[in-house]
């Protein structure tokens, strides 16, 4: 790939006994928004970091822009913007300061007062870092990301911890930056987020990349299936709903059975005559069409906010 | 530079608006200073201003405590991460450490000096640029002892036990409270290893007999020697990430810090004449002896 800004090729990253990425490879293009989807502990944040230059790899080859992160750490610097997940700014330090401080750290930079536009901050631009919401705190380390009109942006889990509303304040402003064809490098452990955002996913568990893909490419993998999620008053012996006349492949998920079949009707119909004659009880019945979360519980059988 | 310069403006501006730091670095001072001026000195001017050495020293040396303590907070809250995704190398964090501190600790030396000539009539301070430069070489030396204290400690708590014990040493056993002269035998010879007795010292010759930079080469060189070599230790064990691992070697370095007055010590255990001196400048004072161990 001639245009990829981006290249990770087995990445490994260890912290002590614990293999935290275990052989990671993806390439990124220009303009493309790539997201790292998977379960809190997977070792989304530790690719990214290395990505970002904070974390040395125990193994691999990983090059942002042509650059090292490790070997080339100061011009990587100048060309990436990220926000982090644990992080802070001085509690004493103004919105309007911390955007013209770090602005001036950077070779390239963009205005700041432009920038405290674009974000909705103008009217906070005096308040205190430690007077902001968690909404405005992403808002702000929105902005400083962008403070050098960095050619690959990262976002680390970009919404978590924030309310519905607040989080769809956050997916406009990538949206945004999307539509101005930035390169995007995030993580996220909300389907809706990945879905909605991302042009290419990457299902990232146990430190391994498990699937890659469009949205609509993974998604493609259950397309012909409807999945069933059904709550039984008593358990079901084991494989005896997988046998069922059109049930493709049946999980058990946190004590809820996930059943994918081809089609739902005949499906359900021979479903409820199986517990008649077994005696048990339908609790609860849902049916939904296929999401990234079916790929997710395909590929690992578990759920993703576990 | 200019990103030194930039950091260390935010660095005073937020720190003028901490008002722990205010206390430390103003109030608490201010209570020494009322303390040896009105009560240790009974306000006589020639015994107030011997006093004044070892009030500038301690609001000098409280430097280490407030920058090792904001270091760790900024570490252990993931601020220092922050800037270190900018294009910002450790130097110039630390070296904006040692620069912010310097500003923010000179003005209340000054208001010290200025304190004493208008409430206590103190018409002489000896050589004022030696004082002004003992001051300096003193808030950078202790700052950068700050900045390996905050890089060899992982939590606030401890950080907050090794800075007890510093302080507890530098200021009991230097000449800052209780006049070298006064301390056992034994005390005395240990004072000589302690930096805080070069600057206690130092202060006290400059305004008490008036001496000019070139005469404090001992005190000063050893301040500025130890400053240099504690910053760039410091350097050295920088750590911007909480689980960052202090390298096997840390303690060594820190360690290492201390050689320098090892071997002032020695020197001056032997054949210096700082024990004697500081004898004939208690002796000298007029009228009686108020020391603040007569309370």
């Amino acid at each position: 790939m001639a245009n990829s800004v981006l290249q990770v090729e087995k990445l490994v990253k260890r912290y002590g006994e614990v293999e935290a990425v275990r052989g990671v490879s993806f390439a990124v293009d220009e303009g493309e928004v790539f997201g790292l989807l998977g379960p809190n502990g997977a070792g989304k944040t530790s690719t990214i970091e290395v990505l970002e230059g904070l974390r040395v790899a125990d193994g691999g080859k990983v090059t942002v822009c042509g650059l090292d992160p490790q070997r080339n750490a100061k011009e990587l610097k100048n060309v990436i913007g990220a926000t982090l997940q644990a992080t802070s700014l001085p509690e004493k330090l103004r919105v309007s300061e911390a955007i013209h401080l770090f602005a001036g750290f950077y070779k390239r930079n963009r205005n700041p007062e432009e920038l405290l536009k674009r974000f909705g901050l103008e009217e906070k631009r005096n308040a205190f870092y430690g007077q902001l919401s968690g909404g405005q705190k992403q808002r702000l380390a929105l902005a400083l990301a962008l403070v050098n009109d960095p050619q690959v942006l990262f976002l680390d889990e970009p919404t978590a911890g924030l309310d519905p509303q607040v989080r769809r304040e956050i997916y406009d402003i990538i949206e945004e930056l999307k539509r101005d064809k930035k390169t995007i490098v995030l993580t996220t452990h909300y389907i809706e987020e990945a879905e909605k955002l991302c042009d290419r996913v990457a299902i990232v568990d146990h430190g391994k990349l498990i699937a890659t893909g469009t949205p609509r490419e993974l998604k493609g993998r259950s397309a012909n299936t409807t999945r069933l999620e059904v709550r039984l008053a008593k358990p079901a012996r084991k494989d005896t709903l997988k046998n069922l006349d059109g049930v493709v492949d049946a999980l058990v998920v946190d004590g809820i059975y996930v059943l994918h079949c081809q089609r739902a009707a005949p499906a359900i119909v021979a479903l409820v005559k199986h517990l008649e004659a077994e005696n048990n009880e339908l609790v609860s019945l849902e049916i939904a069409t296929p999401s990234l979360e079916d790929v997710f519980i395909e590929l690992t059988g578990r759920r993703l906010r576990d | 530079m200019k990103t030194i310069l930039k950091l260390a403006g935010m660095r005073i501006r937020i720190t003028l608006r901490n008002k722990a730091f205010l206390f430390f670095s103003l109030v608490m001072p201010m209570a020494f200073f009322f303390l040896y001026g009105s009560v240790f000195g009974k306000g006589q001017p020639t015994v107030v201003r011997y006093l004044l050495g070892p009030v500038i020293a301690m609001s000098v040396m409280g430097t280490f405590w407030g920058l090792s303590a904001q270091i760790v907070t900024w570490r252990e809250q993931g601020i220092l991460r922050r800037f270190r995704l900018a294009p910002i190398p450790a130097a110039s964090m630390i070296g904006s450490s040692v620069l912010a501190n310097m500003l923010l600790i000179l003005p209340t030396v000054v208001l010290e000096l200025l304190l004493a000539r208008f409430l206590y009539h103190v018409t002489s301070f000896g050589n004022v640029t030696s004082v002004i430069v003992l001051a300096l070489a003193g808030i950078g030396s202790f700052a950068s002892l700050g900045l390996i204290v905050a890089s060899v400690t992982n939590t606030m708590q401890e950080t907050q036990v090794i800075n007890q014990l510093l302080w507890f040493a530098l200021i009991f056993v230097s000449g800052a409270t209780v006049p070298i002269p006064e301390l056992p035998r034994i005390a005395q010879r240990a004072a000589l290893f302690l930096p805080a007795t070069y600057l206690v010292n130092g202060l006290q010759r400059a305004m008490v007999d008036g001496k000019s930079i070139f005469s404090l080469g001992v005190e000063i060189g050893s301040l500025l020697a130890w400053g240099a070599l504690a910053f760039f230790i410091s350097a050295q064990l920088f750590r911007w990430e909480p689980e960052a691992k202090l390298p096997r070697n840390a303690k060594l370095w820190a360690v290492a810090t201390i050689l320098p007055f090892v071997l002032l010590g020695i020197w001056e255990n032997h054949n210096g004449q700082l024990l004697s001196r500081a004898a004939t400048m208690m002796n000298e004072r007029p009228g009686e002896k108020p020391t603040p161990a007569d309370r």
